[in-house]
């Protein structure tokens, strides 16, 4: 663009002014709804002002007008990518109030559930990734397995996307044991899998050219702007919650926490890469601990989870117990809390505020990708034009959770 | 786990003597810190900096709303220090038309949050670079997340046909917008029968 008017080539000089440019909303490697408005001075990035809202919902809103249980599917629809990790938090939130014991055999469903979902996530983004900056073959390969493990998601709940399965004092339904067979046959086979997309990609000509350097994200930006997950870890902080701050039954699972030297988007693709394969190694261990450990309950029997079926059948009170739960809901005790997870993006918390009554009087949902997104004018300036794509990708955005 | 915190606030208390209005530690073992709202900045860059303490990261901030309160908005700080581990949580009691000082300077990550917290409870900050709004749609009006905005909002939208672009129009429903209340009579509201404020009366 530029402006002022030129009436002949006599005029030395011309006004130069930097060029704005619209990103999406509807550009393929926006990851969903962003808009961006770039400064760009030729090629490179001066300014660039993220407007996001697009996919805002009013989930904190319509949570305060629900009850407890209704409010769980909202999380799904946060991070659509592994919804059950932020179902984990509202969870935990719950039973930090409540002062709710979940069964073993639900913890380390829980912890099941969770590890697929960050490898869900991780496959999604890596491949994704790879894509905006031109391979096509990752994607395909990835969502291959992405499928076998919703398949896993609708095994366990009967949902692929969207799971309600973690509730408050548990999860929704026991496993079956072929169930628990094929995942961990899946899991033994997913490591050759994911080497052939490191294959395609970690010395990848093209690949490197377009990561190596860029989005350089120090440790002292990493705190200055809030960062947790993959975005600490890449700048070789080995801050993990699973291992800093054990929730669930971590604490007894041997995995490492990848974390990389310079803080650069291919750093966090070598992080991402190597969670997965330690997703793995919890996965496994998971599985034979349920074996080990045999059949038991997957719900805290008490006021905020519903009986058992065959006890409705014979017993009054339960058969009450259970039409109470689902039409008033449970009363969470007065308080506040907060409560958070290490979700396949960081760290994703819950700050809960309770009246005693049946529904939260406030509940905020606190996303990593929000606080990644708010940085975007800070690691995209002085960037090309081109590596904002790259950028994106890394960051690991998805809208449901930052528009909420 | 809970002595450690509550010795913490202790130690920020007396560091801070001014600013601090009241600590304590939950049942669920997390710390709160009541503060007065003008002195935020300089708490905030006080626990940042502080060697026990070291609350480098900020995780959120929020606001809640209490209509009944004369203060009415309630303002959450959440900071997770890396190096001790630990967490604290920031609250300082807000009047509707108080203007809080920004923490953008201290913590540049307050940015967005402190933008989402003016969309959604209508809070100004003073100091902040650019506070626009961030979640709602362009031109937007009114604070959503108060307890007096209905859940419904007040505008809708559609395509329209004739004009060949979006309109704006009040919200219309064809049914009002249902909000059961399944509370117990026996937990829930009050019901005071005709005659029952003799009783209380008569007790006096």
């Amino acid at each position: 663009m530029m402006d002022g008017t030129f009436n002949d080539a006599q005029v030395g000089e011309q006004r130069i002014r930097n060029f704005n440019i619209n990103f999406g909303p509807q550009h393929p490697a926006a990851h969903g709804v962003l808009r961006l408005v770039l400064e760009l001075d030729g090629e490179i990035v001066e300014r660039c002002d993220p407007h996001v809202g697009l996919l805002h919902r009013g989930t904190e809103k319509l949570m305060e007008s629900r009850t407890y249980l209704q409010n769980l599917p909202y999380f799904d629809r946060l991070d659509y990518v592994a919804p059950m990790n932020q179902e984990h938090a509202w969870c935990l939130a719950i039973e930090k109030l409540t002062g709710v014991e979940v069964p073993r055999r639900a913890s380390l469903i829980r912890v099941l559930f969770s590890e697929i979902g960050r490898i869900l996530n991780h496959l999604m983004n890596v491949t994704t990734q790879a894509m905006d900056v031109g391979a096509l073959t990752p994607p395909l390969w990835g969502f291959e397995e992405r499928e076998k493990l919703m398949i896993f998601y609708e095994r366990a709940c009967g949902a692929r996307l969207h799971a309600a399965y973690f509730r408050p004092g548990g999860v929704h339904q026991d496993l079956p044991q072929d169930l628990i067979d094929d995942i961990g046959a899946w899991a033994t086979a997913f490591p050759a899998i994911l080497k052939d997309i490191e294959n395609l990609l970690t010395e990848n000509r093209i690949f490197k050219q377009r990561n190596v350097d860029i989005a350089v994200v120090s440790e002292q930006e990493a705190l200055d702007w809030g960062f947790s997950g993959v975005m600490v870890r890449g700048s070789g902080m080995a801050w993990d919650l699973r291992r800093a701050q054990p929730y669930e039954c971590y604490d007894e699972m041997d995995f490492q926490i990848p974390v990389g030297t310079i803080g650069d988007c291919y750093d966090r693709y070598l992080c991402r890469m190597q969670e997965m394969l330690e997703s793995i190694k919890i996965i496994h261990q998971c599985i034979d601990k349920l074996n080990a450990e045999g059949p038991g309950d997957v719900l805290a029997r008490g006021k905020i989870t519903p009986p058992k079926r065959a006890e409705m059948k014979t017993s009054m009170e339960a058969l009450i117990h259970h039409f109470k739960l689902y039409t008033e809901g449970f009363h969470v005790p007065e308080g506040e809390v907060y409560a958070c997870v290490e979700a396949p993006k960081g760290e994703f918390g819950v700050f809960l505020v309770s009246d005693g009554s049946n529904k939260p009087y406030k509940a905020k949902i606190r996303a990593p990708g929000y606080l990644h997104l708010a940085a975007m004018d800070h690691i995209a300036k002085g960037h090309q034009l081109a590596d904002v794509a790259a950028i994106i990708g890394t960051l690991d955005i998805v809208f449901g959770e930052i528009d909420r | 786990m809970t002595e450690a915190l509550t010795e913490l606030g202790t130690v920020l208390a007396a560091g801070r003597s001014d600013a601090v209005l009241d600590t304590e530690v939950t049942k669920t073992g997390e710390l709160v810190v009541h503060v007065s709202s003008a002195s935020l900045p300089d708490f905030v860059e006080y626990i940042k900096t502080e060697s026990n303490a070291r609350f480098s990261t900020l995780v959120d901030i929020t606001a809640v709303d209490y209509p009944g309160r004369d203060k009415r908005f309630e303002v959450v700080y959440h900071f997770l220090s890396m190096y001790t581990n630990q967490r604290i949580r920031v609250k300082a009691a807000v009047h509707v038309d108080e203007v809080v000082p920004s923490i953008t300077s201290v913590h540049p990550s307050a940015d967005w949050f402190e933008r989402e917290v003016f969309d959604m409870y209508g809070i100004m900050f003073s100091g902040h670079p650019d506070l626009r709004r961030l979640l709602t749609d362009y031109g937007f009006r009114g604070y959503p997340l108060r307890k007096d905005f209905p859940t419904t909002g007040y505008t809708e939208l559609r395509y329209d046909e004739v004009e060949k672009r979006v309109v704006y129009e009040p919200v219309s429903l064809v049914q009002e917008y249902r909000q059961f209340d399944f509370m117990s009579p026996w937990e829930g509201a009050e019901y005071i029968l005709p005659g029952d404020e003799k009783k209380e009366e008569a007790a006096k």
